[in-house]
C-alpha cells in the first residue's frame, strides 16, 4: 500500500483537470493573442477560467493575473508593488514564518534599500495583532502574512489583521500569501480586506507551473515580467492555456460541496493527530491549546524525539509512505526550518520534524496506513541514533 | 583541403615492440569517443602520430574537449589538409590557416617543416626559409625569431601537405584497453571519483562499486553515485557500477561491535565484499581514494586494518596528495560540484563521535568473532541482491 502524504508539496492532477489539458494542447492550441479563431477559441479558456476564479473570490475577472505559481505571485506581488509605490514609503513588514517567495524578494528589497519588519509568532505560529499594530508606521507600503503556514499549518486571523493594518494606516497594502490556503478556506478578499492574494495551481489537484495574483482593482502595482503586452500588459508572455484552463477547472472542483470536504479533512487530522499521541516521543507541533480547527486541515507537523527527519522520511518512503522534512520547497537548503524554530521547536527537535498532509483525495485508509507505518519504523530507527 | 587534427602519444613512442599495440588501443579509443559527437571522421596511424581527417561539418571545441578526455595523448593540434601541395598553393593555403588560426597576427614566429617526399622541389631547410618569408611579406604584423618564438608554424609535405600551430594539451597517460581492469570504491564523496580518472588514465578499464544504506542513505544519494561514475566515464569510457545494500550489514556491526571501531570494521566488509566482485569479474586490483590521515579511517593503522582482508592489490592514487590538490583535480575533470551535493553517505551516518583512529588489528579481528552467527549470510544476500548499472557518458 501507498499513503501519499505530501500534498502541501504538491497533489495528483485531477483526471478532469488533465482531460482539459490534453484538449488545449492536442485541439485547441491556438496563441491566445492570435486574431484568427484559433487564437480566439484559446483565450476563451482563459476568460472561463478568469471567470471560475473570479465568482469563487467574488471579485471581478480583471483582478486575477495569471502567472506561473505561487512563487512568481509573491514575487509579482512584493516587487512590484514596491516598485511602483517607492516614493509613499520605504517599510515592509511581514513575519517570521514567511515562505522562501516572500523571504526571499523581502530580502533582495531589503538589499535595495527598503525597511523590513519581522513579526514574531507564539508557540502555535500565530502572529499577535498588538505586534502587527506597533509595526505598521505612516511610510508602511505593504504588509504581507501567508494565511496558513506551509510546515505547521498555523492560520492566521486575516480579517482582523487586515482591519489593523488599515485602521493604522489605510495607504499600506495587504497581501495575503494564500497557496496553502485557497481550497481549503472560502476567501472573499474585499470581505477581508485584501488588496492582493497569491494562489498556485499544483496545491489544489491542478497543474504544475500555474497560479495567479488577485489585484484589487485600481491596486498601484508594475508588472516584473516585460514583453508582449498580454494580461493587459501586467504580466507578459503568451499565456500557458493549457495550465489555466487546467487551474480553472481545479478551482471549480475543489469548491464544490466543500463544507463537506473540509469537514472531512478535519476528521482525517483528528485521526492522525490521535494515531500520533499514542506513539511515544512523537509530539504533534501548532496545536497547543487550541481547537483543531483554528488549524489548516490539510497539515500535521510532528516531531519525533531522537530522530534524523531524513533518515525517517527515507524509512517510510521504504514503506510507500511519502512525507516531507520541514518544508518540501526549501529542502534543497539543508538549513533548518525557520518556522519551526520561531514557534519555539527545541533545537533537538528541529531536525526530528516530519510533515504530514492530505488533499480532497486522501482516504482514512492512507491516515491508517501512515500512523501504522510511522509507529513500526521508529522503534528500529531509534536503536541506531547516532552516538 | 580538410580540417583534422593531429595527436601525439605521451608515453607510448617508448613502448619497444608492443608499440603497435598502444597505437592500436589509442586510435580505437578516439573513434570510440569521437562517435559519440557530431561529425565523421578518419582516424588512422601514420609514422609515430595519429591523424584524424574530418568528412563532415564538426565543432571544433567539442572536438578537441573530447579528445582532451582520452587518455594517451600528450596534444593535439587542428591541422590543415593540403591536396594541392604546389608550392604557390602551399605558400597560400599556410598563410589562409595563419590568418584562421590567430584573430590578431602580431607575433614572433618560426616556421618549421618536415619533407617525406624527398622529391618535392624544397628541402626540409628551405621550405622553412622560403616559407616564412613568404609568410612576413603577407602579414605586416609578423617577426621571425628562431630561438624563442612565440608561435611555431609546422609545415609537413607528405603525399598532402598539413599545416598545424596550436597545440592544446593532453591528459597524458595510456590507452585505456592497455592494462586490464580494476575495481573502485566509489563513494559520493571527492576523492573516490578523482582515484578512479587516476587509475583509469594509465590505461585502466573501471567497474565500481558503491555501499548503499537505505534508509540511512536516501535515492538521491545513489543517484549522485551514478551521476559521478557518468562523470568519470567520460574519461574512462564504459563503468560497470554494482550497487550493494549495504544496510542490514551496518545495522548487525552497530549492533555487535564496539562503536568506535564501527567505521573500521564497516570498511573492511566493504573491501571484502569488493574484493569478491572484483574477483568475479576479471579485475586485478582495487581503487580507493584514500589519503593518509585525512580522517580517523585512514590512519596508516587504519588502512593497514582495511588492507589486511585484501588479496588482491589495492590501489590508492591519491595516498599522498593534501586535500587541496584532490580537489583541483576534481574541478578539473568536473566531479567537484556534483560530489559537494549534500546527502549523506554510509560512512558518515553512524561514525562514533570519537572513533579508534589507532586500530589494532588482533583486537579488530576478535571483535568480528562478533559477527560470526549472521554475518557470511548477510554477506552472501548483499552479493546477491548487486544491482547492476551500466554507465557510459
Amino acid at each position: 500500500m501507498e499513503a501519499y502524504m505530501d500534498n502541501a508539496a504538491t497533489t495528483p492532477v485531477l483526471p478532469e483537470v488533465r482531460d482539459i489539458m490534453i484538449k488545449v494542447m492536442e485541439e485547441d492550441f491556438g496563441n491566445p493573442s492570435s486574431k484568427h479563431t484559433k487564437g480566439m477559441i484559446a483565450e476563451r479558456y482563459i476568460t472561463e477560467a478568469k471567470e471560475t476564479i473570479a465568482s469563487i473570490l467574488k471579485c471581478e475577472p480583471k483582478e486575477i493575473i495569471f502567472t506561473s505559481g505561487g512563487t512568481e505571485s509573491n514575487n509579482m506581488a512584493l516587487i512590484g508593488t514596491a516598485i511602483a509605490n517607492r516614493r509613499a514609503g520605504k517599510h515592509i513588514v511581514t513575519t517570521r514564518i514567511e515562505h522562501a517567495s516572500i523571504h526571499e524578494p523581502v530580502s533582495y528589497l531589503e538589499e535595495m534599500g527598503y525597511e523590513v519588519t519581522y513579526l514574531p509568532v507564539d508557540s502555535n505560529g500565530r502572529v499577535s495583532a498588538e505586534d502587527l499594530k506597533a509595526a505598521v508606521r505612516e511610510d508602511t507600503l505593504i504588509v504581507s502574512i501567508m494565511y496558513v503556514n506551509n510546515e505547521i499549518g498555523a492560520v492566521q486571523d486575516i480579517k482582523k489583521l487586515c482591519d489593523i493594518v488599515k485602521k493604522k494606516n489605510p495607504k499600506t497594502l495587504f497581501h495575503v500569501d494564500a497557496i496553502q490556503a485557497f481550497g481549503k478556506y472560502k476567501i472573499v478578499p474585499k470581505r477581508l480586506g485584501i488588496d492582493m492574494l497569491s494562489v498556485s495551481g499544483h496545491k489544489i489537484n491542478g497543474p504544475k507551473g500555474s497560479g495567479f495574483l488577485y489585484i484589487k482593482d485600481k491596486t498601484k502595482i508594475r508588472p516584473i515580467i516585460w514583453g508582449g503586452g498580454q494580461q493587459k500588459g501586467m504580466r507578459s508572455g503568451t499565456e500557458n492555456v493549457p495550465a489555466i484552463a487546467g487551474l480553472g477547472v481545479a478551482a471549480d472542483i475543489i469548491y464544490k460541496d466543500h463544507s463537506t470536504k473540509i469537514e472531512r479533512l478535519y476528521s482525517l487530522k483528528k485521526r492522525m493527530i490521535e494515531g500520533m499521541n499514542k506513539i511515544e516521543g512523537a509530539i504533534v507541533n501548532g496545536i497547543d491549546g487550541i481547537d483543531i480547527e483554528e488549524t489548516a486541515p490539510h497539515i500535521v507537523s510532528v516531531s519525533f524525539e531522537g530522530i534524523k527527519s531524513e533518515v525517517m522520511l527515507h524509512a517510510l518512503a521504504q514503506k510507500g509512505v511519502f512525507v516531507s522534512s520541514g518544508s518540501a520547497c526549501s529542502s534543497n537548503h539543508p538549513e533548518l526550518s525557520g518556522t519551526l524554530k520561531a514557534i519555539g521547536v527545541s533545537d533537538e527537535l528541529l531536525d526530528s520534524t516530519l510533515r504530514y498532509s492530505f488533499s480532497m483525495l486522501t482516504t482514512e485508509e492512507e491516515i491508517d496506513y501512515a500512523v501504522k507505518i510511522t509507529a513500526e519504523v521508529l522503534p528500529n530507527l531509534r536503536k541506531f541514533i547516532k552516538q | 583541403m580538410a580540417q583534422g587534427f593531429l595527436l601525439k602519444y605521451a608515453e607510448i613512442g617508448i613502448k619497444g615492440k608492443n608499440r603497435y599495440k598502444f597505437e592500436n588501443a589509442l586510435c580505437e579509443q578516439v573513434r570510440i569517443r569521437l562517435g559519440k559527437i557530431d561529425g565523421d571522421f578518419f582516424v588512422e596511424r601514420e609514422n609515430g602520430r595519429i591523424y584524424i581527417e574530418a568528412s563532415s561539418d564538426f565543432d571544433i571545441d567539442e572536438v578537441i574537449e573530447t579528445l582532451q578526455r582520452v587518455s594517451g595523448i600528450a596534444a593535439i593540434s587542428p591541422v590543415k589538409v593540403i591536396d594541392d601541395k604546389s608550392w604557390d598553393n602551399l605558400v597560400k593555403e599556410v598563410g589562409d590557416f595563419v590568418e584562421s588560426q590567430y584573430d590578431d597576427v602580431n607575433f614572433s614566429f618560426k616556421v618549421k617543416a618536415k619533407r617525406s617526399d624527398k622529391h618535392y622541389q624544397y628541402t626540409s631547410p628551405e621550405i622553412c626559409v622560403e616559407m616564412g618569408g613568404c609568410l612576413l611579406d603577407r602579414f605586416p604584423g609578423l617577426s621571425v625569431d628562431v630561438h624563442d618564438p612565440d608561435v611555431y608554424i609546422w609545415v609537413e609535405v607528405r603525399d598532402k601537405a598539413y599545416v598545424y600551430s596550436k597545440v592544446y594539451r593532453g591528459i597524458g597517460g595510456m590507452p585505456l584497453g592497455t592494462a586490464g581492469k580494476a575495481m573502485l570504491l566509489l563513494s559520493g564523496g571527492i576523492d573516490s571519483p578523482v582515484a578512479g580518472y587516476m587509475i583509469s588514465k594509465r590505461g585502466v578499464y573501471i567497474d565500481a562499486v558503491y555501499f548503499h544504506a537505505p534508509p540511512y542513505t536516501s535515492e538521491r544519494a545513489k543517484q549522485k553515485v551514478v551521476d559521478l561514475a557518468k562523470l568519470v566515464s567520460r574519461y574512462a569510457g564504459k563503468i560497470r557500477l554494482h550497487v550493494i545494500n549495504f544496510t542490514d550489514i551496518q545495522m548487525y556491526i552497530y549492533e555487535q561491535c564496539p562503536h568506535e571501531e564501527l567505521t573500521i570494521i564497516m570498511r573492511r566488509y566493504m573491501m571484502r565484499i569488493a574484493e569478491h566482485i572484483a574477483k568475479e569479474s576479471d579485475c586485478l586490483g582495487l581503487i580507493t581514494g584514500e589519503s593518509i590521515g585525512q580522517v580517523a579511517s585512514q590512519t596508516m593503522q587504519s588502512l593497514a586494518a582495511t588492507n589486511d582482508v585484501c588479496e588482491l592489490p589495492v590501489y590508492r592514487p591519491l595516498i599522498a596528495f593534501d586535500k587541496q590538490d584532490i580537489v583541483d583535480i576534481s574541478q578539473k575533470i568536473g566531479t567537484y560540484e556534483t560530489s559537494i551535493e549534500p546527502y549523506e553517505d554510509c560512512c558518515t551516518i553512524f561514525v562514533a563521535k570519537h572513533p579508534v583512529t589507532k586500530p589494532n588489528i588482533e583486537a579488530i579481528r576478535n571483535s568480528e568473532k562478533n559477527l560470526e552467527e549472521k554475518i557470511d549470510e548477510m554477506v552472501r544476500v548483499a552479493l546477491e541482491t548487486d544491482e547492476i548499472i551500466e554507465i557510459d557518458a
